[in-house]
Protein backbone atom coordinates (compact mmCIF):
# COMPACT_ATOMS: atom_id res chain seq x y z
CA UNK A 1 0.00 0.00 0.00
CA UNK A 2 2.59 2.32 0.90
CA UNK A 3 4.74 1.80 -1.87
CA UNK A 4 1.25 2.29 -4.07
CA UNK A 5 0.89 5.29 -2.36
CA UNK A 6 4.54 6.69 -3.15
CA UNK A 7 4.17 5.33 -7.05
CA UNK A 8 0.79 7.95 -6.98
CA UNK A 9 2.53 10.64 -5.35
CA UNK A 10 5.81 10.23 -7.67
CA UNK A 11 4.16 10.11 -10.67
CA UNK A 12 1.94 13.43 -9.86
CA UNK A 13 4.85 15.63 -8.86
CA UNK A 14 8.25 14.38 -8.97
CA UNK A 15 8.06 12.40 -12.37
CA UNK A 16 5.48 14.93 -13.79
CA UNK A 17 4.49 13.87 -17.26
CA UNK A 18 4.99 17.27 -18.60
CA UNK A 19 7.66 18.91 -16.62
CA UNK A 20 9.97 16.28 -15.89
CA UNK A 21 9.84 14.69 -19.14
CA UNK A 22 7.72 17.02 -21.20
CA UNK A 23 5.35 14.17 -22.88
CA UNK A 24 2.65 15.28 -24.60
CA UNK A 25 3.86 18.86 -25.13
CA UNK A 26 1.94 19.44 -28.65
CA UNK A 27 -1.94 19.34 -26.83
CA UNK A 28 -0.46 21.18 -23.56
CA UNK A 29 0.65 24.30 -25.30
CA UNK A 30 -2.34 24.26 -27.89
CA UNK A 31 -5.20 23.74 -25.33
CA UNK A 32 -3.95 26.05 -22.70
CA UNK A 33 -5.67 29.12 -23.38
CA UNK A 34 -9.04 28.63 -21.32
CA UNK A 35 -8.88 27.15 -17.90
CA UNK A 36 -12.07 24.99 -18.88
CA UNK A 37 -10.94 23.50 -21.97
CA UNK A 38 -7.69 22.48 -20.22
CA UNK A 39 -9.81 20.73 -17.77
CA UNK A 40 -11.71 18.75 -19.77
CA UNK A 41 -8.53 17.84 -21.81
CA UNK A 42 -6.97 16.59 -18.67
CA UNK A 43 -9.81 14.65 -17.49
CA UNK A 44 -9.60 12.87 -20.81
CA UNK A 45 -6.45 12.16 -20.59
CA UNK A 46 -6.31 11.05 -17.27
CA UNK A 47 -9.30 8.72 -18.16
CA UNK A 48 -7.80 7.08 -21.06
CA UNK A 49 -4.29 6.85 -19.23
CA UNK A 50 -6.03 5.46 -16.18
CA UNK A 51 -7.53 2.51 -18.65
CA UNK A 52 -4.68 2.34 -21.18
CA UNK A 53 -1.80 1.48 -19.06
CA UNK A 54 -3.48 -1.35 -17.20
CA UNK A 55 -4.45 -2.66 -20.66
CA UNK A 56 -0.72 -2.51 -22.29
CA UNK A 57 0.14 -3.98 -18.98
CA UNK A 58 -1.62 -6.80 -19.46
CA UNK A 59 -1.09 -7.33 -23.09
CA UNK A 60 2.81 -7.09 -22.37
CA UNK A 61 2.94 -9.38 -19.82
CA UNK A 62 0.46 -12.04 -21.17
CA UNK A 63 1.25 -11.85 -24.71
CA UNK A 64 4.22 -10.11 -25.72
CA UNK A 65 6.99 -10.64 -23.69
CA UNK A 66 9.02 -13.72 -23.87
CA UNK A 67 7.72 -16.89 -22.32
CA UNK A 68 4.69 -15.28 -21.73
CA UNK A 69 2.63 -17.08 -24.06
CA UNK A 70 3.19 -20.46 -21.74
CA UNK A 71 -0.33 -19.99 -20.51
CA UNK A 72 -1.72 -21.21 -24.20
CA UNK A 73 0.52 -24.22 -24.62
CA UNK A 74 3.81 -24.73 -23.35
CA UNK A 75 5.36 -24.89 -26.83
CA UNK A 76 4.88 -21.17 -27.08
CA UNK A 77 7.12 -20.22 -24.56
CA UNK A 78 9.72 -19.50 -26.50
CA UNK A 79 8.36 -16.75 -28.74
CA UNK A 80 9.36 -13.46 -28.01
CA UNK A 81 7.12 -10.85 -29.50
CA UNK A 82 8.37 -7.71 -28.15
CA UNK A 83 9.14 -6.24 -30.98
CA UNK A 84 5.18 -5.70 -32.03
CA UNK A 85 5.34 -3.75 -28.78
CA UNK A 86 4.67 -0.25 -30.11
CA UNK A 87 1.96 -1.10 -32.49
CA UNK A 88 -0.24 -3.48 -30.46
CA UNK A 89 0.15 -0.89 -27.65
CA UNK A 90 -0.75 2.24 -30.01
CA UNK A 91 -3.82 0.09 -31.19
CA UNK A 92 -5.47 -0.01 -27.77
CA UNK A 93 -4.65 3.67 -27.61
CA UNK A 94 -6.10 4.67 -30.50
CA UNK A 95 -9.69 2.44 -30.06
CA UNK A 96 -9.51 3.53 -26.40
CA UNK A 97 -9.48 7.58 -27.42
CA UNK A 98 -12.60 6.59 -29.91
CA UNK A 99 -14.80 4.90 -26.72
CA UNK A 100 -13.52 7.96 -25.29
CA UNK A 101 -14.84 10.21 -28.34
CA UNK A 102 -18.00 8.48 -28.15
CA UNK A 103 -18.03 9.08 -24.38
CA UNK A 104 -17.95 12.79 -24.35
CA UNK A 105 -19.98 13.31 -27.66
CA UNK A 106 -23.18 11.74 -25.49
CA UNK A 107 -22.76 13.42 -22.36
CA UNK A 108 -20.74 16.96 -22.78
CA UNK A 109 -21.75 17.97 -26.53
CA UNK A 110 -19.96 21.74 -25.28
CA UNK A 111 -16.72 20.41 -24.20
CA UNK A 112 -16.83 18.09 -27.26
CA UNK A 113 -17.51 21.42 -29.65
CA UNK A 114 -14.27 22.97 -27.92
CA UNK A 115 -11.84 20.53 -27.81
CA UNK A 116 -12.34 20.23 -31.62
CA UNK A 117 -9.08 18.39 -33.16
CA UNK A 118 -7.14 17.57 -29.84
CA UNK A 119 -9.81 15.22 -28.54
CA UNK A 120 -9.06 12.39 -31.27
CA UNK A 121 -5.33 13.95 -31.24
CA UNK A 122 -5.12 12.56 -27.31
CA UNK A 123 -4.35 9.16 -29.72
CA UNK A 124 -0.74 10.47 -30.58
CA UNK A 125 -0.59 12.50 -27.14
CA UNK A 126 2.83 11.43 -26.51
CA UNK A 127 1.98 11.05 -22.87
CA UNK A 128 -0.12 8.03 -23.39
CA UNK A 129 2.25 6.12 -25.25
CA UNK A 130 4.96 7.17 -23.35
CA UNK A 131 3.37 6.17 -20.02
CA UNK A 132 3.23 2.81 -21.36
CA UNK A 133 6.74 2.54 -21.89
CA UNK A 134 7.45 4.15 -18.83
CA UNK A 135 5.34 1.19 -17.35
CA UNK A 136 7.43 -1.43 -19.09
CA UNK A 137 10.67 -0.03 -18.86
CA UNK A 138 10.40 0.37 -15.03
CA UNK A 139 8.73 -3.01 -14.75
CA UNK A 140 5.95 -2.55 -12.34
CA UNK A 141 2.82 -4.68 -11.25
CA UNK A 142 -0.45 -4.55 -12.60
CA UNK A 143 -1.40 -2.70 -9.65
CA UNK A 144 1.53 -0.26 -9.07
CA UNK A 145 0.40 0.36 -13.19
CA UNK A 146 -3.09 1.62 -12.57
CA UNK A 147 -1.65 3.70 -9.86
CA UNK A 148 0.92 5.16 -11.95
CA UNK A 149 -1.45 5.76 -15.28
CA UNK A 150 -3.92 7.28 -12.99
CA UNK A 151 -1.39 9.92 -11.32
CA UNK A 152 0.71 10.57 -14.69
CA UNK A 153 -3.01 11.86 -15.60
CA UNK A 154 -3.38 13.70 -12.74
CA UNK A 155 0.07 15.17 -13.19
CA UNK A 156 -0.42 16.36 -15.89
CA UNK A 157 -4.25 17.94 -15.97
CA UNK A 158 -2.53 19.59 -12.90
CA UNK A 159 0.15 21.14 -15.45
CA UNK A 160 -2.19 22.19 -18.21
CA UNK A 161 -5.30 23.38 -15.59
CA UNK A 162 -2.12 25.90 -13.65
CA UNK A 163 -0.70 26.69 -17.14
CA UNK A 164 -4.36 28.26 -18.61
CA UNK A 165 -4.73 29.92 -15.28
CA UNK A 166 -1.34 31.90 -16.06
CA UNK A 167 -2.12 32.60 -19.99
CA UNK A 168 -5.48 33.83 -19.24
CA UNK A 169 -4.07 36.28 -16.79
CA UNK A 170 -1.18 36.96 -19.45
CA UNK A 171 -3.65 38.52 -21.54
CA UNK A 172 -3.66 41.91 -19.83
CA UNK A 173 -0.30 41.55 -19.87
CA UNK A 174 2.66 43.99 -21.82
CA UNK A 175 4.69 41.49 -23.77
CA UNK A 176 7.11 42.15 -26.60
CA UNK A 177 5.25 41.81 -29.56
CA UNK A 178 7.68 38.55 -31.08
CA UNK A 179 7.52 37.01 -28.12
CA UNK A 180 3.62 36.94 -27.25
CA UNK A 181 2.04 33.54 -27.58
CA UNK A 182 4.07 30.97 -28.09
CA UNK A 183 7.65 32.58 -27.33
CA UNK A 184 6.65 33.73 -23.40
CA UNK A 185 4.39 30.61 -23.21
CA UNK A 186 7.84 28.59 -23.79
CA UNK A 187 9.61 30.33 -20.89
CA UNK A 188 6.86 30.26 -18.72
CA UNK A 189 6.69 26.40 -18.56
CA UNK A 190 10.32 26.58 -18.20
CA UNK A 191 9.80 28.66 -15.47
CA UNK A 192 7.17 26.54 -13.81
CA UNK A 193 9.04 23.20 -14.56
CA UNK A 194 12.18 24.62 -12.34
CA UNK A 195 9.18 25.24 -9.86
CA UNK A 196 8.41 21.51 -10.19
CA UNK A 197 11.93 20.85 -9.82
CA UNK A 198 12.14 21.41 -5.95
CA UNK A 199 9.91 18.19 -5.88
CA UNK A 200 12.72 16.52 -6.95
CA UNK A 201 14.28 17.05 -3.42
CA UNK A 202 11.51 14.55 -1.45
CA UNK A 203 12.52 11.04 -1.04
CA UNK A 204 9.95 8.48 -1.25
CA UNK B 1 18.57 1.80 -42.19
CA UNK B 2 20.89 2.32 -45.13
CA UNK B 3 18.39 0.34 -47.39
CA UNK B 4 15.72 2.79 -46.45
CA UNK B 5 17.54 5.75 -47.06
CA UNK B 6 18.86 4.13 -50.49
CA UNK B 7 15.28 3.67 -51.08
CA UNK B 8 14.39 7.45 -50.86
CA UNK B 9 17.10 8.59 -52.76
CA UNK B 10 15.84 6.12 -55.64
CA UNK B 11 12.20 7.99 -55.44
CA UNK B 12 13.68 11.07 -55.78
CA UNK B 13 15.75 11.05 -59.27
CA UNK B 14 12.53 9.49 -60.76
CA UNK B 15 10.93 12.65 -60.02
CA UNK B 16 10.16 15.96 -62.27
CA UNK B 17 12.82 18.64 -62.01
CA UNK B 18 11.70 21.27 -58.74
CA UNK B 19 9.21 23.25 -59.93
CA UNK B 20 8.59 26.92 -58.01
CA UNK B 21 5.73 25.07 -56.16
CA UNK B 22 7.55 22.17 -55.18
CA UNK B 23 10.67 23.99 -53.85
CA UNK B 24 8.64 26.21 -51.59
CA UNK B 25 7.21 22.31 -50.35
CA UNK B 26 10.76 21.82 -48.87
CA UNK B 27 11.73 25.42 -48.01
CA UNK B 28 8.71 26.72 -46.40
CA UNK B 29 9.00 24.08 -43.16
CA UNK B 30 12.61 25.83 -42.57
CA UNK B 31 11.30 29.29 -41.97
CA UNK B 32 7.63 30.72 -42.18
CA UNK B 33 6.27 27.41 -41.67
CA UNK B 34 8.36 25.31 -39.72
CA UNK B 35 6.74 22.22 -37.45
CA UNK B 36 8.11 23.45 -34.32
CA UNK B 37 8.69 27.31 -33.52
CA UNK B 38 5.50 27.83 -36.09
CA UNK B 39 3.22 24.79 -36.03
CA UNK B 40 3.88 24.03 -32.51
CA UNK B 41 4.05 20.11 -33.37
CA UNK B 42 6.81 17.50 -32.29
CA UNK B 43 7.53 19.41 -29.21
CA UNK B 44 8.08 16.76 -26.81
CA UNK B 45 11.24 14.92 -28.31
CA UNK B 46 12.71 18.46 -29.57
CA UNK B 47 12.76 19.01 -25.53
CA UNK B 48 13.85 15.48 -24.55
CA UNK B 49 16.85 14.77 -26.61
CA UNK B 50 17.97 17.67 -27.20
CA UNK B 51 20.73 18.05 -24.23
CA UNK B 52 23.75 17.04 -26.54
CA UNK B 53 24.22 17.43 -30.08
CA UNK B 54 24.33 13.55 -31.14
CA UNK B 55 21.44 11.87 -29.91
CA UNK B 56 19.72 15.08 -31.33
CA UNK B 57 21.38 14.70 -34.83
CA UNK B 58 20.31 10.43 -34.44
CA UNK B 59 16.12 11.83 -34.10
CA UNK B 60 16.39 13.84 -36.41
CA UNK B 61 18.03 11.29 -39.03
CA UNK B 62 15.05 8.98 -37.67
CA UNK B 63 12.09 11.28 -38.07
CA UNK B 64 13.42 12.53 -41.49
CA UNK B 65 13.33 9.07 -42.86
CA UNK B 66 9.78 7.98 -40.95
CA UNK B 67 8.13 10.94 -42.17
CA UNK B 68 9.28 10.83 -45.23
CA UNK B 69 8.53 7.28 -45.91
CA UNK B 70 5.11 7.84 -44.24
CA UNK B 71 4.39 10.30 -45.76
CA UNK B 72 4.75 8.26 -49.46
CA UNK B 73 3.31 5.59 -47.87
CA UNK B 74 0.12 7.35 -47.44
CA UNK B 75 0.03 9.37 -49.97
CA UNK B 76 0.08 5.67 -52.12
CA UNK B 77 -2.64 4.60 -50.49
CA UNK B 78 -4.84 7.51 -49.93
CA UNK B 79 -7.71 6.65 -52.51
CA UNK B 80 -8.36 3.04 -50.56
CA UNK B 81 -8.35 4.39 -47.13
CA UNK B 82 -11.67 4.88 -45.62
CA UNK B 83 -11.62 8.28 -43.94
CA UNK B 84 -13.68 7.10 -40.50
CA UNK B 85 -10.38 4.60 -39.66
CA UNK B 86 -7.95 7.00 -41.04
CA UNK B 87 -6.25 7.76 -37.45
CA UNK B 88 -6.11 3.83 -37.17
CA UNK B 89 -4.40 3.18 -40.24
CA UNK B 90 -2.17 6.40 -40.44
CA UNK B 91 -0.70 5.07 -36.60
CA UNK B 92 -0.04 1.49 -38.42
CA UNK B 93 1.98 2.60 -40.86
CA UNK B 94 3.81 5.13 -38.73
CA UNK B 95 4.41 2.71 -36.30
CA UNK B 96 5.83 -0.09 -38.92
CA UNK B 97 8.22 2.33 -39.84
CA UNK B 98 9.11 3.47 -36.73
CA UNK B 99 9.64 -0.32 -35.31
CA UNK B 100 12.00 -0.35 -38.76
CA UNK B 101 14.01 2.74 -37.29
CA UNK B 102 14.29 1.40 -33.69
CA UNK B 103 15.64 -2.24 -34.54
CA UNK B 104 18.04 -0.51 -37.04
CA UNK B 105 19.59 1.91 -34.44
CA UNK B 106 19.49 -0.77 -32.00
CA UNK B 107 21.67 -2.96 -34.14
CA UNK B 108 23.73 -0.35 -35.47
CA UNK B 109 24.11 2.67 -32.93
CA UNK B 110 22.83 0.68 -29.27
CA UNK B 111 24.50 3.46 -27.70
CA UNK B 112 22.64 6.18 -28.45
CA UNK B 113 19.60 4.09 -28.94
CA UNK B 114 19.70 3.52 -24.93
CA UNK B 115 20.14 7.20 -24.35
CA UNK B 116 17.04 7.96 -26.80
CA UNK B 117 15.15 5.44 -24.72
CA UNK B 118 11.45 5.72 -25.18
CA UNK B 119 11.70 8.94 -27.45
CA UNK B 120 11.92 6.65 -30.57
CA UNK B 121 9.28 4.53 -29.88
CA UNK B 122 7.75 8.03 -29.34
CA UNK B 123 8.10 9.20 -32.80
CA UNK B 124 4.91 7.31 -33.75
CA UNK B 125 2.78 10.00 -31.47
CA UNK B 126 5.27 12.72 -32.78
CA UNK B 127 2.51 15.21 -33.98
CA UNK B 128 4.65 16.32 -37.06
CA UNK B 129 4.22 12.77 -38.81
CA UNK B 130 0.85 12.53 -37.88
CA UNK B 131 0.08 16.02 -38.90
CA UNK B 132 2.00 15.73 -42.51
CA UNK B 133 -0.27 12.55 -42.90
CA UNK B 134 -3.71 14.22 -42.06
CA UNK B 135 -2.75 17.87 -43.88
CA UNK B 136 -0.69 17.21 -46.64
CA UNK B 137 -0.18 13.11 -47.62
CA UNK B 138 -4.27 12.44 -47.87
CA UNK B 139 -5.03 15.14 -50.59
CA UNK B 140 -1.41 15.00 -52.58
CA UNK B 141 0.41 12.84 -54.93
CA UNK B 142 3.45 10.51 -54.09
CA UNK B 143 5.71 13.02 -55.54
CA UNK B 144 4.95 16.66 -53.61
CA UNK B 145 3.93 14.36 -50.21
CA UNK B 146 8.01 13.04 -50.69
CA UNK B 147 8.92 16.87 -50.73
CA UNK B 148 6.92 18.15 -48.05
CA UNK B 149 8.28 15.13 -45.78
CA UNK B 150 12.00 16.10 -46.45
CA UNK B 151 11.14 19.85 -45.79
CA UNK B 152 8.73 19.25 -42.37
CA UNK B 153 11.67 16.69 -41.06
CA UNK B 154 14.67 19.09 -42.05
CA UNK B 155 12.81 22.30 -40.12
CA UNK B 156 12.62 19.84 -37.52
CA UNK B 157 16.12 18.69 -37.31
CA UNK B 158 17.45 22.03 -38.00
CA UNK B 159 15.69 23.66 -34.98
CA UNK B 160 16.86 20.22 -32.53
CA UNK B 161 20.24 20.82 -33.81
CA UNK B 162 20.28 24.57 -32.62
CA UNK B 163 18.83 23.65 -29.58
CA UNK B 164 21.39 20.83 -28.86
CA UNK B 165 24.35 23.25 -29.63
CA UNK B 166 23.44 25.71 -27.46
CA UNK B 167 22.61 23.32 -24.94
CA UNK B 168 25.67 20.85 -25.39
CA UNK B 169 27.60 24.31 -25.17
CA UNK B 170 25.99 26.13 -22.43
CA UNK B 171 25.44 23.30 -20.28
CA UNK B 172 28.67 21.07 -20.61
CA UNK B 173 30.58 23.48 -22.19
CA UNK B 174 31.31 20.52 -25.66
CA UNK B 175 30.03 20.95 -28.84
CA UNK B 176 29.92 16.90 -30.51
CA UNK B 177 31.63 15.65 -27.16
CA UNK B 178 34.16 17.17 -27.40
CA UNK B 179 34.80 19.80 -24.74
CA UNK B 180 35.23 22.99 -26.40
CA UNK B 181 36.42 24.69 -23.99
CA UNK B 182 38.98 22.73 -22.24
CA UNK B 183 40.59 23.08 -25.96
CA UNK B 184 41.95 26.70 -25.61
CA UNK B 185 42.50 26.34 -22.23
CA UNK B 186 39.50 28.36 -20.49
CA UNK B 187 37.89 26.49 -17.15
CA UNK B 188 34.12 26.30 -17.71
CA UNK B 189 32.60 24.52 -14.73
CA UNK B 190 29.24 24.17 -16.70
CA UNK B 191 25.32 25.71 -16.32
CA UNK B 192 23.34 22.37 -14.82
CA UNK B 193 20.18 24.86 -15.73
CA UNK B 194 20.82 24.23 -19.33
CA UNK B 195 20.44 20.09 -18.89
CA UNK B 196 17.35 20.42 -17.04
CA UNK B 197 14.06 20.41 -18.78
CA UNK B 198 13.71 24.13 -17.92
CA UNK B 199 16.59 25.07 -19.68
CA UNK B 200 15.25 23.09 -22.97
CA UNK B 201 12.22 25.44 -22.44
CA UNK B 202 13.63 28.69 -22.22
CA UNK B 203 16.16 27.93 -25.22
CA UNK B 204 13.30 27.19 -27.55
CA UNK B 205 11.23 30.37 -26.43
CA UNK B 206 14.26 32.29 -27.08
CA UNK B 207 14.78 31.03 -30.47
CA UNK B 208 10.97 32.00 -31.07
CA UNK B 209 11.41 35.11 -30.26
CA UNK B 210 14.72 35.74 -32.87
CA UNK B 211 13.24 34.24 -35.16
CA UNK B 212 9.83 36.30 -35.09
CA UNK B 213 11.61 38.83 -34.58
CA UNK B 214 13.03 38.30 -38.06
CA UNK B 215 10.79 37.19 -40.07
CA UNK B 216 8.26 39.68 -38.36
CA UNK B 217 5.15 37.05 -37.48
CA UNK B 218 3.32 38.10 -34.58
CA UNK B 219 0.56 36.46 -32.69
CA UNK B 220 -2.26 38.42 -31.17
Amino acid sequence: MENLISIGVRSIFIDNMIFAYFLGMCSYLAVSKKVSTAFGLGLAVIFVLGFTIPINWLIQNHILNQGSLAWISPELANIDLTFLQFIVFIAVIASMVQLTEMAIEKFSPALYGSLGIFLPLIAVNCAILGGALFMVGRSYTLGEATVFGIGSGIGWMLAIVALAGIREKMKYSNVPGPLRGLGITFILVGLMSLGFLSFMGFSL
Amino acid sequence: MSTEVAEVVKEKKSEPLFSKKNRKLVSNPLDIDNPITVQVLGICSALAVTTQMKPAFTMAISLLVVVIASNVAISALRNTIPSRIRIVVQLAVIATFVILVDQVLKAYVYDVSKQLSVFVGLIITNCIVMGRLEAFAMGNKIGPSLLDGFGNGLGYGIILMIVAFFRELLGSGAIWGVKIFELVGLKYPGNGLMLLPAGACIVVGVIIWVQRSLNGYREA
